[in-house]
């Protein structure tokens, strides 16, 4: 009999991100185009519009979060379902042009 | 009439004969190699429409009227449009009636490019007729033509305003060689005929300036410098030609047929594109009228610098001026030689090179499935969420009109694609396309109606759904109160309709808004409206203009509508109403909430 089956939850995989060993030259390459990259305050605003949400659990502040922590798989998934529609620049009370800062999120990054 | 030379010839017809075979012969390269980059079809289509009686009649009254008449100039500005007519027209009948007086008198000569350029010089009058006088009074007056035109431009290089521009483009220095290479052509012309005139004869002018010169200059060694400047003034005009906006001239002439076949821009910088930007004469037009350009620092990024970048080949600022473009779509509307500013803006962005490219195939329609047979289909699109006002004054009206409906983006949708087109990413675009299309065709709709003009536009233009209605709301609203359907009462208030670009420019709809607001109260109008209406600067048609940026072109706008002084507002679009609503100091609404509130039934 395992633990779980015991106290009914597992451990979760930890998801600390160790800082020192992200390389983040793309996210400094991205952040010298677009100053805004490190603007967003995470209010979470453009997610809550985002009609890409639905199907791909797009979330612009996530996909910042991400990038910043060096997580891009996690980024580039959710970035999969983004149409581009610009209701998050709509929303966003930092004024982040937010499908330029995507466009260039789409140039630099690639899938892998 | 007799020729005073046997050879017919005379070395200072030289540079002119240089100049002439220099630029026909890059003439018809360029031609070649444009028709060339065209794709297969167009090329066919285009072919086609040059022996069509119906496109040759259309091409030949447009080369008239546009070439030769600048008719479109005329509309705009009386003296602007003499101006240029002026020039155009009376040199083209110079080189007619030109043409004509060696026919009559050398036909042997006919052959001689240069012999109706200067056959004043190679002839002389034997005895005086009714026909000679009056070729050679035609001939003077049409040199009078052009001189007065000349004289224009002269005063407008000097004070544009006069002629209702406020801002023109800093021309080269090419462009200022061929400026004054073109401007000397025909006093010099004139200087020459004059001293040649007591041989050859003339009319009123030549003959009367050749007596000025016989009282002082009595010397015939006067003559052959003169036309020798006259020929070297037409040579450098005809080198420089294409490496100025003078190039123009040509391209235009291959503008119009490739326009009137129905072809459009399918490569950013080759076929119809090429002959596009070649087109440009850098009247400047599109930089008063664009809406970018209340702000200092984005005159620079109109469409009149977009097409000159792209001569230069200038990559860094062609990428900066077609992301900052509004797309409204304005200098487009005005251009006089038909430049498509924002086809070709988005023509360039759909060359960028991207590591990540969205995907909507993972995307489940099966959940966004809907029943609407015999029933309405109403897409309000996403800008319309964050305005719902728009979406419940709409839903109201349905219900007053008895009108059965379904929502198909009750929870959230696909985005129609537009946005995504704008940016230039069409696969991505397409991709929506066809899932929207599915979802539409599956719910037995018979209707589609739409607030979102961002969405009717490509709705309109690149969805397939024969046997759909797509209607605007402004539409359908007219139409269910001509329809009887909808009671509607007048309240006191004055409006002022602001034409969204996706919806005026961009679709033509004009008329219907207007129809329905005048029963609502008294209309007014917008300083500049209908084809010449402000973008509210909210427009997701710029990728870089940062939301500080456009406070400015919303407030021009703003003051554009409020010229005379309306109490509210109108407008029939989700992205215009947010826009506008941010700075206005007034109420700002849609349209189908004017309605809602002045119908009871
Ligand atoms: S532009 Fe992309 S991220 Fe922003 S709201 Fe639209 S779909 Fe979401
Ligand atoms: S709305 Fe703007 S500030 Fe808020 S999370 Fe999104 S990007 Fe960041
Ligand atoms: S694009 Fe059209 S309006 Fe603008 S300068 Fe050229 S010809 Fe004039
Ligand atoms: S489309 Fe509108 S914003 Fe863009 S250049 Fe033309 S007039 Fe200016
Ligand atoms: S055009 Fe705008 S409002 Fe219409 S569906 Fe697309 S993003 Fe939404």
């Amino acid at each position: 009999m395992t633990m779980e089956n015991i106290f009914g939850f597992s451990i979760s995989p930890s998801s600390t991100v160790n800082l020192d060993n992200v390389d983040l030259t793309l996210f400094n390459r991205l952040h010298e185009l677009e100053p805004d990259a490190w603007k967003c305050m995470s209010c979470g605003s453009c997610t809550a519009t985002c009609p890409a949400g639905n199907f791909s659990g797009m979330s612009l502040r996530k996909v910042l979060h991400a990038l910043q922590r060096g997580k891009e798989k996690d980024a580039v998934k959710m970035l999969r379902c983004c149409m581009l529609c610009g209701k998050c620049s709509m929303v966003c009370p930092r004024g982040i042009n937010t499908r330029h800062l995507i466009l260039s999120i789409c140039k630099l990054y690639k899938e892998d | 009439m007799r020729e005073r030379f046997l050879t017919g010839y005379n070395d200072f017809v030289l540079p002119f004969m240089i100049g002439m075979v220099f630029i026909l012969t890059y003439c018809i390269i360029a031609l070649i190699r444009i028709i060339g980059q065209l794709p297969k079809e167009d090329r066919r289509r285009f072919f086609i429409s040059l022996i069509t009686p119906k496109t040759l009649a259309k091409n030949i009254k447009d080369i008239f009227c546009d070439c030769l008449l600048h008719v479109k100039i005329w509309k705009r500005n009386k003296l602007l449009g003499y101006m240029h007519s002026s020039i155009a027209f009376g040199w083209f009948m110079l080189i007619v009636v030109g043409h004509i007086e060696v026919l009559l008198y050398t036909p042997h000569r006919a052959k001689l490019f240069y012999y109706p350029i200067f056959f004043r010089y190679f002839v002389a009058e034997t005895e005086t007729t009714m026909k000679g006088a009056v070729l050679f009074f035609l001939m003077d007056f049409f040199l009078l033509v052009v001189l007065s035109g000349i004289a224009l431009a002269i005063i407008k290089r000097i004070r544009s305003k006069i002629f209702g521009m406020r801002r023109t483009t800093n021309p080269s220095f090419l462009d200022l060689v061929g400026l004054y290479s073109l401007w000397s052509i025909f006093p010099l012309r004139l200087l020459a005929e004059g001293f040649t005139a007591d041989i050859s004869g003339g009319s009123f002018l030549t003959k009367s300036l050749n007596y000025v010169f016989t009282s002082f200059l009595s010397d015939h060694a006067n003559m052959l410098p003169s036309w020798w400047a006259y020929s070297c003034a037409l040579g450098i005009f005809f080198c420089v030609l294409p490496f100025t906006r003078y190039m123009h001239i040509p391209s235009e002439i291959l503008l119009i047929p490739l326009r009137n076949a129905g072809i459009k821009i399918r490569h950013a910088r080759k076929g119809l594109a090429k002959a596009q930007v070649y087109s440009c004469p850098s009247c400047g037009l599109c930089i008063d009228a664009c809406p970018m350009s209340v702000q200092k620092g984005n005159i620079k990024d109109t469409t009149v610098y977009l097409n000159r970048q792209i001569r230069r080949g200038n990559e860094v600022r062609i990428e900066e001026i077609s992301d900052k473009c509004l797309l409204c779509g304005k200098c487009t509307a005005i251009c006089p030689v038909g430049v498509e500013g924002d086809k070709l803006r988005i023509a360039q962005r759909s060359v960028r090179k991207y590591g990540l490219s969205p995907d909507y195939s993972s995307i489940d329609t099966a959940s966004l499935a809907i029943d609407s047979r015999g029933k309405i289909l109403y897409y309000a699109g996403c800008m319309t969420a964050l305005t719902p006002s728009i979406r419940k004054a709409m839903e109201s009206l349905l219900k007053k009109a008895g009108v059965e409906y379904e929502l198909m983006d009750k929870d959230g949708g696909i985005c129609c694609g537009r946005p995504m087109w704008m940016a230039g990413r069409f696969d991505q675009a397409k991709q929506m396309v066809e899932k929207n299309t599915g979802i539409i065709r599956n719910s037995g709709a018979d209707t589609l109606l739409l607030s979102c003009p961002i969405c009717y536009r490509i709705f309109k233009e690149r969805y397939s759904l024969e046997g759909i209605r797509i209607v605007h709301h402004t539409e359908f609203i007219d139409s269910l109160i001509s329809e009887g359907r909808l009671k509607i009462k007048r309240d006191p208030r004055k409006y002022v309709y602001h034409d969204p670009c996706e919806l005026g420019r961009g679709s033509g709809i004009y008329e219907q808004p207007r129809n329905v607001l005048l029963r609502a109260g008294t209309l007014v109008e917008a300083a500049k409206n209908r084809k010449e209406s402000i973008c509210c600067g909210g427009s997701v048609g710029s990728l870089s203009l940062s939301f500080d940026k456009r406070k400015a072109l919303t407030e021009n706008a703003l003051n554009n509508l409020t010229a005379a002084s309306p109490d509210v507002i109108v407008t029939a679009c989700p992205l215009c109403l947010s826009t506008f609503s941010r700075y206005a100091d007034r109420k700002v609404e849609d349209i189908a909430e004017t309605i809602d509130r002045n119908t009871s039934n």
